[in-house]
């Protein structure tokens, strides 16, 4: 990040921040707070800083709303998108973005995350997906693939995966996304796509863990398990220029889906002006 | 202008609470608290305000203490499954001192239990069921015009210590129905959380005088920026791995309630300036006690009420200062025996204290209060 902006919205003094060398949570921490920056500079979307919340479940992903400095509130495992309903709710004009990870927002937090998408309440949910429990020492997630291990999975996980953005779409969310450590710039741009959507949008963003899933399943230290981004993640743009021969393996990172369903909170608006108005006939 | 209207008890609930400011409700349905759901639903657009239906308990008072830290005053409503699922996030709002209510309509447990039948289970639940020490204020209504009164007295409580706030009801109360004369509206006192003066970051939103307890701060969203967390946090509301600042952290939050029970404890006491005997009840069990009371006064004995409003903490002050007049005491409560603990600790073996409890569903009669009483008169009388 360049210094300017780690002054502007990170909370130097406790920096430096708790995360494993090579960890991939700075990079995405970086890429939101560069995303809120470009929109707050914005001369057609300007939003105002004093408007954005900051919400996090409990993970090595969710101690990322400590460091930036906005409204910030560290919750629960797994309960992070739940309290981020309520401040959308009580506040709408806030811009409520939930920086979480894949075993708090798919695993103890997969109930609140396909029904925050199916109410379409506008929240902005950012999952930091390590493959892992990076937080308890390596333990294996719903996203942790098939046969690998984890220090659960000694002789490789016998669970199928989820893919969070297929998942989130199908419950019904407006905007899903996929984003990754290594292609920052257009991360950042699908995050801020994200922030800018009013209805419930979630990037799922393919972090990389080398302490944990990368030791365990041999892959190399951190500059191997970005090498593996740039090979096996591709752009829009690239992605379907390809063949579907040559897609195989790959994986988009983009907008899956997108629509532009009602609203939560503006359809609760509704329904409170129609009580206003039958209370004042 | 006060006006009388026909009220359940759990209606008397949402009604007290929207005098209060309550203006978010987040809850899911369990009989026999549903009732406080649907009428939310119903009352809280008109007042503008706004009612959600969560996927379960948890995400109930997740929301609400989201809402609460946004700037609302909020409030869900369960009973024991749905209170026993809402407890790690109960002892969060303790931690990160946000103000809410949680309004428990008890019913006879253990697990599923019997759900339409009347308990006081959760007695000691509301004091110890999230996890490690924390500060805990519950109070419980007898009636169905208590219950609107004491609604505006848990929000206050909450505001004013930012703290959740138990709001311990029971199946008889809950679905009780009565005629009450509302309060005046405008007479009513409602307290409003402290606030600071800040704008933009502040690095001690935390920061409490000498001499106080509770932090002031303004909700997410109003200009001042700060950090909120159920870690162990400094004044900055940053996490931290001290031992020093988290048990100092503890020391004050607990005392934010211990240092303030004059003005937190309530009790209700019948017929106890000249009592021998002491009948401890509490919410649902009050009615036959108070009429065993009255029968037993009618032959001359003197028996009296007393009753904690406050039920956590426990008015222990209140009892001990009538502990020299006593010779008995009777707790009667619809469980196995929960306050009759505490009412033991206070009393400290100075006096024999009698138990009379229900764990089937049934509710006990004045008559049960009665022959109980006898019972111990008749041991007393044998020593
Ligand atoms: C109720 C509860 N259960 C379990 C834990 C322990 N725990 C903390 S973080 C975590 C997993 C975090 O994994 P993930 O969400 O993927 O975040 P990461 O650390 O990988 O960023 C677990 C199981 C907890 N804090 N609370
Ligand atoms: S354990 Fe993994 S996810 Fe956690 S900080 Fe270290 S590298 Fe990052
Ligand atoms: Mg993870």
């Amino acid at each position: 990040m360049p210094s300017d902006l780690v002054h502007l919205y990170m909370r130097i003094d406790h920096l430096p921040q708790i995360w494993c060398p090579g960890c991939g949570n700075g990079v995405i921490m970086r890429d939101v707070a560069v995303a809120i920056d470009e929109l707050i500079h914005d001369e057609e979307n300007s939003i105002n800083r004093e408007d954005i919340v900051i919400v996090s479940g409990i993970g090595c992903s969710s101690r990322a709303a400590g460091y930036l400095d906005f409204n910030s509130i560290h919750t629960t495992h797994g309960r992070a998108i739940a309290f981020a309903s309520g401040i959308k709710m009580a506040n709408p004009k806030l811009h409520v973005i939930v920086l979480t990870g894949d075993g708090d927002c798919s695993a103890i937090g997969g109930n609140h995350l396909i029904h925050a998408a199916r109410r379409n309440l506008g929240l902005t949910v950012v999952c930091f997906n390590n493959d892992i429990y990076g937080m308890t020492g390596g333990q294996y997630s719903p996203t942790t693939p098939h046969g690998d291990r984890a220090t659960t999975a000694p002789y490789g996980n016998v669970d199928r995966p989820f893919d969070i953005a297929n998942l989130a779409s199908g419950a019904g969310a407006s905007f899903s996304a996929r984003g990754d450590v290594y292609h920052a710039r257009e991360t950042i741009d699908i995050i801020k796509q994200a922030i800018l959507h009013k209805g419930f949008s979630l990037v799922d963003v393919y972090s990389i863990c080398p302490t944990y899933y990368g030791r365990k399943n041999k892959k190399g230290d951190a500059v191997e398990m970005l090498k593996w981004q740039k090979e096996n993640l591709v752009p829009t743009a690239r992605y379907y220029s390809m063949s579907e021969g040559e897609r195989a393996n790959k994986k988009l990172i983009g907008i899956l889906s997108f629509n532009d369903y009602p609203e939560y909170t503006e359809e609760y608006a509704r329904i409170i002006a129609l009580c206003r108005k039958a209370k004042k006939k | 202008m006060s006006k009388t209207v026909l009220m359940q008890g759990n209606e008397a609930a949402v009604e007290g609470a929207i005098a209060a400011g309550m203006r978010f409700f987040a809850g899911y349905p369990i009989t026999p608290s549903t009732e406080i759901a649907e009428t939310c639903a119903l009352r809280l657009p008109q007042e503008g305000g706004k009612f959600i239906q969560m996927e379960d308990e948890i995400s109930s008072i997740a929301a609400v203490l989201g809402a609460s830290a946004a700037g609302m005053k909020a409030m869900t409503a369960t009973s024991g499954p749905g209170f026993s699922l809402m407890q790690e996030n109960l002892g969060y709002g303790a931690m990160a001192e946000i103000p809410c209510v949680i309004v428990d309509v008890q019913r006879s447990g253990p697990s599923t239990g019997l759900p339409t039948s009347p308990s006081q289970g959760d007695y000691m639940q509301a004091r110890w069921g999230t996890h490690g020490d924390h500060p805990v204020i519950a109070l419980s209504p007898a009636s169905v015009l208590e219950t609107y009164t004491l609604m505006i007295r848990a929000f206050n409580l909450a505001e004013k210590y930012r703290t959740p706030v138990i709001f311990l009801m029971d199946e008889i109360v809950g679905h009780m129905r009565e005629g009450v004369e509302l309060p005046d509206p405008g007479k009513l006192i409602i307290n409003q959380r402290k606030m600071s003066f800040h704008d933009g970051a502040n690095k001690q939103c935390y920061f409490v005088p000498e001499g106080e307890y509770v932090p002031a701060m303004k909700p997410f969203g109003q200009g001042e920026r700060y950090n909120i967390t159920g870690l162990a946090h400094d004044e900055s509301g940053f996490p931290v791995n001290s031992s020093e600042i988290a048990g100092r952290l503890v020391k004050r939050l607990l005392d934010k309630v211990e240092k303030n029970t004059d003005h937190i404890c309530r009790v209700e006491e019948i017929e106890m300036d000249d009592a021998e005997t002491a009948i401890v009840c509490f919410g649902g069990t009050t009615r036959a006690a108070r009429d065993a009371v009255n029968a037993a006064r009618a032959v001359g004995k003197k028996v009296g009420m007393f009753r904690p409003v406050t039920v956590w903490p426990f008015p222990e002050k209140q009892l001990r200062a009538r502990l020299p007049q006593l010779k008995r005491i009777l707790v009667v409560e619809h469980n196995h025996g929960q306050m009759l603990l505490e009412v033991q600790r206070c009393v400290g073996g100075a006096l024999p204290v009698g138990f009379l409890g229900r764990i089937d569903g049934t509710v006990i009669s004045p008559r049960d209060i009665l022959a109980r009483l006898g019972e111990m008169e008749g041991m007393h009388h044998a020593e």
